[in-house]
């Protein structure tokens, strides 16, 4: 009836899983109830789970983003304080925990915390910077961040129920063939990621879609922001290499379930295949979370610097460039494969331009600052924290690229720190910075600056001390996942380590403090002009927040950087652009079509996992019955009167004269 | 939009290709085309972008499969002492899939042409000739499946097994669906007529359904014909 599942399932004999699951599961309930309490649930439904508003999902992918990070973070902290007490012991998780908690922490980080951060600002930025109401597919976002959702919480539920895989973030077979992990663990891991990774592929679709074919008038390509280029980079590399994901995690589940050899070590199988199949995926994801971020700098740079990016083309080049060759690179992750001398010349050669096109942009930035009149707020702490983070994190993965300096570096707590350090140094800060920079635009209201600050620079420290023993400790010889230690020498280094990692805990209770703060204060730090950073790109031209429809009427752009052109023809003449004749708007409908595929997709995965096969059928079922009955509907979009129109945009009107009248009060005005 | 007879789809095609937004577009001094999406004329229009769409969900369905290719090729030699591609390959019956497979993308064209005229009748009907075909080929792909199975050739067998059910049986799962698919498009066109959201279903779908005879025709000549020959 049940499949493979029984009460030997939950892990009464494990405090930490069970404490932990229990935690989480009383404040899920404690929430419910208090939302139910409340009579919350009408606007919940209506405003957020079935929206299909780019805005509301792409904020709805940072929460689960945030989430997720702090829970791979807790890994992270189990991991440090392991290597730090079991030297010459046993410490306090016992191996099959360690492995799965390693795991854990890969997956979720990549894959549930950057991912939905780095598609979020995406999902959020992208219609507003290129003047339209929305992305091409609205109601298929819906599906995508909730097909996301589902995967993330397949994953967390392994804490409860089961297991969770212990053959590290990439389930590299023959150690993750049924044969030798014959637990719930690794399909835990497949089935998580097989339905998050639709729904990545529907985001990458639809924002390439977007890109290439909505965009208001007079947007030509090279008058995109540089956002949009690296989100359509990114996207593209979503589309091209998310279904090679899918198709070896395909192939490693029917290897499993039905004893199929594609990667087995008998019978024909080929466990090195796996390695390239998955790398070839795996290096571009990379630069699918990297590429955003360079994006969100290159948006930062100018707006506090005052003066337009440095070489803009160039940008979009390297950009390109980056998108190109990103997909040339996958073999450097096993030099040791023994592929030959030609073959690792080339990619090693391949991995070391790579960082040609990075450094174009690198430069292109701190020209951006050069002349300019750099003003310190946090998102720019962040930008800068990033280049020279980053920068070194770049530098080690050149050393890295060079196959035999790569044999001795192999799988060492060197690069562990190196892939920290360009993750961590360019994703992470790039999303605090475009979460800093982008907040006021979705909710009305600036973070708290003094707070903001010291959560950069505890971060900013706390990354440098945790992350610099790594890398002399992989010089001294220690490998990667190690549950204990028999080296007494090393014992310094994982000790700076755990502070490094206490103060990155202060970093992040600085974050919470600064959301708090921000919160209460929401009244002090209120944006009443949409454009609390005196920004360039068009998001800056909408009230904050944005109505639903982003744009009254669609902006007619004229040149690069649409809004500040808008805004130096504002200043000049002393007055707003002519009221426009107003017209009625076509939106699309809500639908719960998301949250009801999603839902379905959770069960067929965790009847999967459990072998609970006739489940599996009836949530089949049920999804396509759903779908058809998505496909019947009438009703696709509704219309917003133009009087309506009319109103909103004048209360955005009368905020920009205001503006302008106190710009020349303080003599800003020519 | 009353039933018309076919010959009129002639007329339509000619018209629908006139339309700068959906055939031929300008280039040159004409400058793009307003509402197509390109250059810096505005958003392009509902069909276009659902078209569009739906090609890059293509691209990345053909990528799917080109890694079960890859696979097929470092394992087709990895027969584990089991048959070989040449044992298991009977011709004719390949033949007769391949056959009813690209009648089935002519028809396929051809209800597309009958949408063009507005014709549901006609619509229908070649609809209803591509699903048949359809799953004439599914049915022989089983049956080729089970006689393999029979003779103690299962994909358990041999990583050589393996790639081949992998790779085939991929494009038979994709074939099932858009059978599927094309029932539930049937469907819709009795009931709801040929209102722009259906007609750009329809294109979607011709668009899938010409894609996988197109994915089909490298499995025959890869799988097939040169796994066949060697």
């Amino acid at each position: 009836m049940f499949g493979k599942l029984d009460w030997s399932a939950i892990p009464f004999d494990q405090p930490i899983p069970l404490i932990t699951s229990l935690l989480i599961v009383v404040v899920m309930l404690g929430v419910l109830i208090l939302i139910t309490l409340k009579g919350w649930w009408p606007y919940l439904w209506g405003e957020w789970i079935t929206s299909v508003d780019h805005k509301r999902i792409g904020v709805m992918y940072c929460l689960l983003g945030i989430v997720m990070l702090i829970r791979g973070f807790a890994d992270a902290i189990m991991m440090r304080t392991q290597q730090a007490v079991a030297i010459n012991g046993p410490g306090y998780l016992p191996p099959d925990h360690y492995d799965q908690i390693f795991t854990a922490h890969g997956t979720i980080m990549i894959l549930f915390g950057a991912m939905p951060l780095v598609i979020g600002i995406m999902n959020f930025l992208v219609p507003l910077q290129l003047g339209v109401r929305d992305v091409a597919f609205p109601t298929f976002n819906s599906v995508g961040f909730w097909l996301t959702a589902s995967g993330a919480l397949l994953v967390n539920v392994s804490l409860f129920i089961g297991e969770f895989a212990r053959t590290g973030w990439l389930p590299y077979p023959p150690l993750s063939e049924a044969t030798y992990t014959p637990g719930v663990g690794v399909d835990y891991y497949l089935w998580a990621v097989q339905i998050s990774g639709v729904g990545t592929l529907i985001t990458g679709i639809n924002i390439v879609t977007t890109i290439l074919k909505m965009r208001c008038p007079g947007m030509s390509y090279l008058r995109m922001p540089i956002f949009c280029w690296t989100a359509l980079a990114s996207c593209l590399l979503i589309v091209a290499v998310f279904p090679i994901l899918t198709a070896t995690l395909a192939m490693l589940t029917l290897d499993r379930y039905l004893g199929w050899h594609y990667f087995t070590n008998t019978l024909g199988g080929n466990p090195m295949m796996f390695v390239n199949l998955i790398w070839a995926w795996g290096h571009p994801e990379v630069y699918i979370l990297v590429l955003p971020a360079f994006g969100i700098f290159s948006e930062i740079f100018p707006t506090f610097s005052g003066k337009p990016l440095f070489g803009y083309r160039s940008m979009v080049a390297a950009t390109l460039f980056i998108c190109i060759i990103s997909m040339m690179v996958w073999l450097h992750h096993f030099f040791t494969m023994g592929a030959g001398a030609a073959v690792n010349t080339f990619f090693g050669i391949s991995s070391s331009i790579i960082a040609v096109g990075t450094g174009v942009k690198v430069y292109n930035w701190i020209f951006t600052m050069y002349g300019g009149r750099v003003r310190f707020d946090t998102p720019m702490l962040w930008s800068m924290g990033f280049i020279f983070t980053f920068c070194i994190g770049g530098l080690t993965g050149v050393l890295l690229a060079i196959p035999p300096a790569d044999f001795l570096t192999h799988n060492s707590m060197f690069l562990v720190a190196h892939f920290h350090n360009v993750i961590v140094g360019g994703v992470v800060f790039g999303v605090f910075a475009g979460i800093e920079f982008w907040f006021p635009k979705a909710f009305g209201f600036r973070l708290h600056p003094r707070w903001g600050k010291a959560a950069f620079w505890l971060a900013f420290v706390g990354f440098w001390v945790t992350f610099t023993p790594l890398y002399i400790l992989g010089l001294e010889g220690m490998t990667r996942r190690l549950q204990h230690i028999n080296i007494v020498a090393w014992t310094p280094w994982l000790y700076v380590s755990v502070a490094g990692v206490g103060i990155l805990i202060l970093g992040v209770i600085a974050q919470v403090i600064q959301l708090v703060v921000s919160i209460r204060d929401r009244d002090k730090l209120r944006d009443v002009t949409g454009d609390p950073w005196d920004g360039r790109s068009l998001e800056w031209a909408t009230p904050s927040p944005p109505p639903f429809f982003n744009f009254a009427v669609m902006p007619n752009v004229e040149g690069e950087e649409a809004y500040w052109g808008i805004k130096l023809r504002a200043v000049e003449t002393q007055q707003l652009s002519p009221q426009p004749d107003y017209q009625p708007i076509e939106m699309p409908v809500n639908s719960p079509v998301g949250i009801y595929t999603a839902f379905f997709a959770f069960v067929f995965g965790f009847a999967m996992i459990w072998h609970i096969w006739w489940l599996a059928i009836l949530a089949f079922v049920a999804a396509y019955a759903g779908f058809v009955v998505f496909a019947w509907r009438d009703v696709h979009e509704f219309h917003v009167p133009a009087e309506e129109v009319a109103r909103v945009d004048q209360a955005r009107r009368e905020a920009r004269t205001a503006l302008l009248a106190r710009m020349a009060e303080q003599g800003a005005l020519p | 939009m009353s039933d018309t007879p076919l010959p009129a789809s002639v007329e339509t095609i000619r018209r629908v290709r006139a339309d700068p937004r959906l055939g031929r577009r300008g280039h040159g001094s004409e400058g793009p085309a307003k509402g197509a999406g390109h250059g810096d004329t505005g958003p392009a229009s509902k069909r276009i972008i659902v078209g569009y769409g739906f090609w890059i969900f293509l691209l990345s369905d053909i990528v799917m499969f080109s890694c079960f290719f890859a696979a097929f090729a470092v394992q087709s030699h990895a027969t584990a002492g089991g048959p070989t591609m040449a044992q298991i390959v009977e011709t004719p019956r390949v033949a007769l899939e391949t056959a009813a497979l690209l009648l089935s993308s002519y028809t396929c064209g051809l209800s597309f042409a009958a949408t063009n005229a507005r014709s549901k009748l006609w619509t229908q009907v070649f609809l209803l000739a591509t699903g048949l075909l359809g799953l004439a080929f599914v049915g022989m792909e089983l049956q080729e499946f089970i006689g393999l199975a029979a003779r103690g050739f299962t994909p358990q067998r041999s990583g050589m097994l393996t790639a081949f059910f992998g790779l085939v049986g991929l494009h038979g799962v994709h074939v099932s669906l858009a059978g599927l698919w094309l029932l539930t498009m049937m469907a819709q066109v009795q009931l709801k007529g040929f209102r722009p959201e259906i007609i750009h279903r329809l294109i979607c779908f011709n668009l899938f359904w010409h894609a996988l005879d197109i994915v089909w025709i490298g499995i025959f000549t890869i799988v097939y014909l040169m796994g066949g020959l060697t």
